[in-house]
C-alpha cells in the first residue's frame, strides 16, 4: 500500500512539470466501468476537454463499432474469443499506477537483462513508470524541431494546440466505418502521435515517439496522424525491440498518413508486444502527386496481429511501398500484409513481406493490389517470402488482384521454405552449433528489413532474433 | 582411422566397408570415378543427417567420432571444403567467417586482428575486399565459391581438411591458388585428404598417399606416383587389377 502511494506522488509529480501534456490529477484515479457505452466515451472526452467536434466524432464511431459486426476473415477462432466487455477503456493512468516492478513476469524481465535495457527504460516498457526518463537527452532535439516549425507532440495536445490542422486531417484517411477495429480505435482513441511538417522541410532525424515529453505512446487505442507538406520529407519510427508488457489484452491502434504533393513519409515499426495481447491495426496513408509513401513494418510480439499498411496513391507519380516481416513463435499468429491502390496515373508501389513461423507459430500475408480504370501505366510488384523453422509451423499467403486497367506491369512472387537441411549442415560443419546456424540463416532471412533499419534497431533486432531462436532447436 | 565404414543414403549403400588410416602431417588423395562414394565418404566424416552409418567405426584422435555432433567435430577440427558450397542469402562472409573463426577457436577474436589475418589470406587467394560484404555463396562464380571455401579452411586451421573436389570447375590460374591455399595449410600436425576426379591438381599438390575408391570400398592404395599411373591407363585399369581391398 505505502509503495503504491509513493508510486502516486511520483507521477503527480512527473504531471506536474509537462508543458505539452494533459495531466490533470484526477485522471490519475478515474477508471471506466466494464464495457464500452454511450456514457463512458462522454465522459473521456469531457475529461480530456475535448471540442464538441470530437465529441461527436466519438459518439458516431461508437454507433458504427457497436454495430458492426466481427470480422468473418481472419483468424476468427482467436478474433471471436475478444471479449469487449471486459476491457477498461480508459484505464491507463490507474492500470499503471497499480503495477509494480514485481508484477512483472519473470520472462519478461529476463528478456530486459538478456537485452541489456537500461534501468529506467525497462520500468517504462513494462508499464511500471509512466515516463521514460530522458527528457534533457531530447530536449535539444525538440527545439531544433521547433526551430524548423515541426510540430510533434501527442495526439491529445495536439487537438488542443493546433485543433484547425486536426480537424481538417483527422479521419480522412480512415473513416470510423472503414472497419469494427478503427470504429473502436475512433471512439475510445487516447495518446498517439500528432506529427505536422511544414512545406519543403526535411526532418534529418527519425522522429521517435519517447522525444515527446508525454509518453501516451504506447497505448492501448493509440492514435495517429502525420501529415507532411508538400516536398517535405519526415521519417517516424514506433516501437521498439525490447518486449512491451502489456495486461492489455486488445491493441487497436489507428494510423493515418497524408503524403501531399512531392512529399515523402517513412514509417518504421518494430512492434514486440507481449506474447497475450491481440494487436488489431489500421494503418493506411494517402499519397498525392510524387509522393512517396514508405511502410517499414516488423512484427514479432502479440498472440494475433492483424495489420496490412495501405497506401492510396492519389496523385500521379505516387509511389509506395511496403516492406513488412513477421516472426511468428509458438501459439502466435501474424497477420500481416499490404493493400496498394491505385488510383492515378504512372503510380507504382512495391510490397516485400517475409515471414518466419517457429513451432506452432502462424503467419499469413494478406494483400491486395488495386487498379482503377484510368490509372495507366502502373507498376507494382508483389514478393513474399515465408520460411517455416518446423514441421507443425504453417504459413499461408492470400494475395489479391484487382486490375480494372490494361496497361499496367503487375509481378507477384511468392516463395515458402523451410530452412534448408542442406544450409544448417554447411555452417554447423564450420562449428556452428544448430541453434547458432539457424540464427544467422533468419538474421539473413531478414535482412532486407533490418537492413532498412536505424543501426540500433538493427543491433537489437538481430540480439532479439537471436534470444528468439534460443532453445528453439538443439 | 576409418575402419570398416558402412554408409546409407536413403535406401542405398553406398560405402561397404571403407579402411583408411591418416596421421597427422600426411597428404592423401582419394581417387575414383563419379559414384564411386568418394563424397559419401567425406560427408559421412562430417556427420551429414541424411548419410547414414549403418556399420564400422571412424575414430579421430582416439575419439569415437559417430558420437559427435556435425560442430562438434568442427570444433575438433575436422574440415570439410565441400564440392557444391550452399548460399546463405543474407549472410555476409564477414560475418560467417567470424562466426565460424569463433566457433572454432572457443572465443571471440579481436576485429582488428581478425582484419589483419583475413588481409593476408585474402591476398594469398586472389580475393577482393568486396567479397567481404557479398551474401555467402550467393551469386558466386564457381571459383569465388571455392575460393571462399580455401578462405575458411586458412582462418580456421583445421587438423584434418577434407576437400571435395575443390579442384573441380576451376580454370587453371585458379586452380594454381587454390592448391597454393592448400600447401600453405599442410605441416607436421595437419593431415589432408584430397578427394579428386582428376590428376590435374596432383601437379600442385603432392600426396603421399592414393587410394582409390570403387564401389564403395578402397579399391587399391599406393604411394604418389599411382595417381600418375592411374592418369595414364584410366580407373578400368583398377578394376582389371582386382587388388584386394587397401588399407594404409
Amino acid at each position: 500500500m505505502a509503495a503504491e502511494l509513493t508510486r502516486d506522488f511520483d507521477l503527480r509529480e512527473v504531471g506536474a512539470d509537462y508543458k505539452y501534456g494533459f495531466h490533470d490529477e484526477e485522471n490519475y484515479n478515474f477508471k471506466s466501468g466494464k464495457g464500452l457505452t454511450q456514457e463512458i466515451v462522454a465522459q473521456l472526452s469531457r475529461m480530456k476537454n475535448e471540442p464538441e467536434w470530437m465529441l461527436k466524432f466519438r459518439l458516431r464511431a461508437l454507433e458504427i463499432f457497436l454495430k458492426k459486426p466481427m470480422p468473418t476473415w481472419g483468424n476468427t477462432d482467436l478474433l471471436n474469443a475478444i471479449d469487449f466487455t471486459n476491457i477498461h477503456y480508459f484505464v491507463r493512468a490507474t492500470e499503471k499506477q497499480g503495477r509494480s516492478w514485481e508484477e512483472v513476469p519473470e520472462g519478461i524481465k529476463k528478456t530486459f537483462d538478456r537485452l541489456g535495457i537500461p534501468e529506467a527504460e525497462r520500468k517504462f516498457l513494462a508499464g511500471v513508470t509512466a515516463q521514460y526518463e530522458s527528457e534533457v537527452v531530447y530536449h535539444s532535439i525538440r527545439e531544433d524541431l521547433a526551430k524548423q516549425g515541426v510540430i510533434f507532440l501527442d495526439m491529445d495536445s495536439g487537438l488542443r494546440e493546433h485543433e484547425e490542422i486536426v480537424r481538417k486531417h483527422f479521419g480522412t484517411v480512415i473513416p470510423p466505418a472503414d472497419n469494427k477495429f478503427a470504429a473502436l480505435n475512433s471512439a475510445v482513441w487516447s495518446g498517439g502521435s500528432f506529427v505536422w511538417v511544414p512545406a519543403g522541410v526535411r526532418v534529418e532525424i527519425p522522429l521517435q515517439a519517447y522525444f515527446r515529453i508525454n509518453t501516451e505512446n504506447m497505448g492501448q487505442f493509440e492514435r495517429t496522424l502525420i501529415i507532411a507538406e508538400p516536398g517535405s520529407y519526415v521519417h517516424y519510427i514506433e516501437g521498439c525491440t525490447a518486449p512491451v508488457y502489456s495486461s492489455d489484452s486488445l491493441h487497436s491502434a489507428v494510423v493515418e498518413l497524408i503524403a501531399k504533393p512531392g512529399a515523402h513519409i517513412r514509417y518504421t515499426t518494430i512492434q514486440n508486444w507481449s506474447k497475450n495481447v491481440y494487436n488489431l491495426v489500421t494503418k493506411r496513408a494517402l499519397a498525392h502527386a510524387d509522393a512517396k509513401v514508405e511502410w517499414v513494418d516488423g512484427n514479432l510480439g502479440s498472440k494475433l496481429t492483424m495489420k496490412y499498411p495501405s497506401i492510396y496513391l492519389v496523385g500521379p507519380r505516387a509511389h509506395g511501398e511496403v516492406l513488412s516481416v513477421a516472426f511468428a513463435g509458438d501459439g502466435q499468429h501474424q497477420d500481416a500484409g499490404a493493400k496498394m491502390i491505385h488510383a492515378a496515373p504512372d503510380t507504382s508501389s512495391i510490397i516485400v513481406s517475409k515471414s518466419i513461423s517457429k513451432n506452432t507459430g502462424r503467419t499469413s500475408y494478406r494483400g491486395l493490389v488495386k487498379v482503377y480504370p484510368g490509372a495507366t501505366s502502373v507498376k507494382s510488384s508483389v514478393r513474399c517470402d515465408a520460411l517455416l523453422l518446423d514441421e507443425e509451423a504453417r504459413s499461408d499467403t492470400y494475395p489479391t488482384m484487382e486490375i480494372d486497367e490494361k496497361q499496367v506491369t503487375i509481378e507477384h512472387e511468392a516463395t515458402v521454405s523451410k530452412v534448408g537441411e542442406e544450409q544448417l549442415f554447411y555452417l554447423m560443419s564450420r562449428g556452428l552449433t544448430q541453434a547458432e546456424a539457424t540464427t544467422m540463416i533468419v538474421n539473413g532471412f531478414f535482412e532486407p528489413f533490418i537492413k532498412e533499419l536505424p543501426l540500433e534497431y538493427a543491433v537489437e533486432l538481430n540480439r532479439l532474433i537471436r534470444l528468439e531462436m534460443e532453445g528453439s532447436v538443439g | 582411422m576409418i575402419k570398416d565404414l558402412h554408409v546409407r543414403v536413403e535406401d542405398k549403400e553406398i560405402l561397404n566397408g571403407v579402411n583408411l588410416t591418416i596421421h597427422p602431417g600426411e597428404v592423401h588423395a582419394l581417387m575414383g570415378r563419379n559414384g564411386s562414394g568418394k563424397s559419401t565418404l567425406s560427408y559421412a566424416l562430417m556427420g551429414h543427417p541424411r548419410y547414414v552409418v549403418t556399420g564400422g567405426q571412424i575414430l579421430y584422435k582416439g575419439k569415437d567420432l559417430l558420437q559427435l555432433p556435425t560442430d562438434e567435430r568442427a570444433r575438433q577440427g575436422i574440415y570439410l571444403a565441400f564440392q557444391y558450397p550452399v548460399s546463405i542469402p543474407g549472410v555476409s562472409v564477414s560475418n560467417f567467417l567470424r562466426a565460424a573463426v569463433k566457433a572454432r577457436r572457443g572465443e571471440e577474436v579481436p576485429v582488428k586482428e581478425f582484419r589483419k589475418e583475413l588481409r593476408t589470406h585474402m591476398g594469398a587467394l586472389g580475393i577482393k575486399d568486396d567479397f567481404l560484404s557479398r551474401y555467402v555463396n550467393d551469386g558466386f562464380s564457381g571459383g569465388e565459391k571455392k575460393r571462399l571455401e580455401i578462405l575458411q579452411m586458412a582462418l580456421i586451421k583445421p587438423e584434418l581438411a577434407v576437400l571435395d573436389e575443390t579442384d573441380s570447375g576451376l580454370d587453371i590460374d585458379a586452380l594454381k591458388t587454390v592448391a597454393e591455399g592448400i600447401n600453405a595449410m599442410t605441416g607436421p600436425d595437419r593431415a589432408v585428404l584430397l578427394i579428386t576426379h582428376y590428376q590435374r591438381i596432383l601437379n600442385y599438390i603432392t600426396p603421399e598417399f592414393v587410394h582409390v575408391m570403387q564401389d564403395g570400398q578402397i579399391a587399391l592404395s599406393g604411394g604418389g606416383e599411382l595417381a600418375h599411373e592411374l592418369e595414364a591407363r584410366g580407373y578400368d585399369w583398377v578394376t582389371q587389377e582386382l587388388a584386394p581391398t587397401g588399407a594404409v
